[in-house]
């Protein structure tokens, strides 16, 4: 097929409206995946995470012009929300990395979460299939502005960073349940700030509470200081850069980049049966106008939800015997 | 099958910091229902292109208020072109004399909108004028 030579041959207008048909849901986007998923699975995927604002952005464009540096091709994928009331979405990620547009090895792509509540959007994972058949290097990943729960990008990420920002509160108590568990590596941005030092000994103490790492791998603390003195700024990023090498490295030594990817490979069979089977009997079920009269059902209380899920899936699901 | 959702870039080219206009509209484009990438301050026309080829752009909207239009528009318009943006529309804005319209139409501006119109005006003209530029 010619888009998959296109997007193999690291086509980025090709790959950019790949991206899109994917966003969009159109069928034949779909087949193409058919057509690179043996091709992918090369590229080391990073993902950053962490609250809005808190410099996620200006630290992947850092560790880009590092990994550049070092001949590496990297592609960027931004996820920022979608308006809950328009369906429109402001995408300003990319503001922060503008000075690597002229660089061809790098691609930079913005996705809308459209509706999507783990902190990604739903065509993120086949996104990142699409820059890895490209032949990058690295695949970056940037998450909406999260709070507590949005921790999707475990499901694709061989490599999480958590990036936490001082003065926040006792924002260690609201969250240690949900995003602080994911972590391979921490940064404190903006480290220069009044309590830094409160956030590092909470991390520290957190992290003394767990027995056992996977793999042997605690997650390192990372402080990065003021962006102004560029000079110290770039540092920071460049052990960033290295820890999350050492990460990678340590997963393949330890042999456990199988359960990463083996994590994203169940969720996306989940994801593809669930579109393959329910979102055929969705369509019929609007179309015919069905939905509406169960609908009306359910508020004149005639019926329950689980009544009419039983009676539809008795209608188009046929168990074979066993 | 889905609805195309319409791709738009707001960019500001050149040495031009006054940006309020440019976000109100990003806002307002959200407020759409588009997909608005905004670029930030003093772009080149060739950070606008590339960036615009990356991001599977319809339409670019460039805003500048320092009075060197009569070069940045052009200049977009023909790195866009040249990265293989054939499809893509421009339009543009801010601080525009009405004796060097003819001048940006000529160079392939689609639109062009001064102090006065309001964001509802700007909205239904694109509306009704750009399309998502996806075939099928």
């Amino acid at each position: 097929m010619e888009i998959t030579k296109k997007v193999r041959g690291g086509d980025v207008r090709a790959a950019t409206r790949l991206i899109r048909n994917l966003e969009d849901r159109i069928p034949h986007a779909k087949d193409t995946i058919k057509h690179i998923f043996s091709h992918t699975g090369k590229a080391h995927v990073i993902g950053f995470t962490g609250s809005p604002g808190a410099g996620k952005s200006t630290m992947i464009d850092s560790v880009v012009a590092e990994l550049r540096k070092r001949g590496k091709t990297v592609g960027v994928l931004l996820v920022d929300p979608t308006s809950p009331f328009t369906g429109g979405a402001i995408l300003g990620d990319r503001i922060r990395m503008q000075r690597h547009a002229l660089d061809p090895g790098v691609f930079v792509r913005s996705l809308a979460t459209r509706g999507a509540l783990g902190g990604l959007s739903k065509a993120v994972g086949d996104a990142i299939h699409v820059m890895d058949a490209m032949g990058k290097d690295y695949v970056i990943v940037e998450t909406v502005g999260t709070g507590q729960q949005e921790v999707d990008i475990i499901n694709h990420a061989h490599t999480v960073v958590v990036v936490l920002v001082p003065g926040m509160g006792d924002e260690i108590q609201a969250i240690k349940a949900g995003i602080l568990e994911i972590a391979d590596v921490f940064v404190i941005n903006k480290a220069d700030r009044d309590g830094a030092g409160k956030l590092y000994r909470e991390l520290v103490y957190m992290l003394s509470m767990v027995d056992e790492f996977p793999g042997g791998w605690k997650p390192p603390i990372i402080r990065a200081e003021n962006i102004f003195d560029a000079d110290s700024f770039q540092r920071s990023l460049d052990e960033l850069t290295n820890t999350i090498g050492q990460h990678y490295q340590n997963l393949i030594d330890k042999g456990l980049l199988g359960d990463r990817i083996r994590r994203k490979a169940v969720l996306e069979l989940n994801e593809a049966l669930l579109a393959a089977i329910l979102d055929p009997v969705l369509t019929k079920l609007v179309e015919s106008g069905e939905m509406k009269e169960m609908t009306e059902k359910l508020l004149k209380k005639e019926t329950d939800p689980y009544t009419l899920a039983e009676m539809i899936a008795s209608r188009y699901l046929v168990m074979p015997a066993e | 099958m889905a609805k195309r959702k319409l791709r738009i870039m707001v960019a500001k080219p050149g040495l031009d910091g006054h940006d309020r206009g440019a976000r109100v509209l990003a806002r307002c484009f959200r407020d759409a229902g588009y997909e608005t990438i905004y670029t930030g301050c003093h772009q080149t026309p060739e950070q606008i292109a590339a960036a615009a080829i990356q991001e599977d752009i319809d339409c670019v909207g460039l805003s500048c208020m320092s009075g060197a239009h009569k070069y940045l528009f052009p200049e977009c318009v023909r790195q866009i072109r040249a990265l293989g943006g054939d499809d893509i529309q421009i339009i543009g804005g801010g601080i525009i004399p009405k004796q060097d319209y003819q001048l940006l139409y000529d160079a392939g501006l689609k639109g062009i909108f001064t102090p006065g119109i309001t964001l509802d005006d700007i909205v239904a003209w694109i509306n009704e004028n750009i399309v998502p530029n996806v075939k099928e």
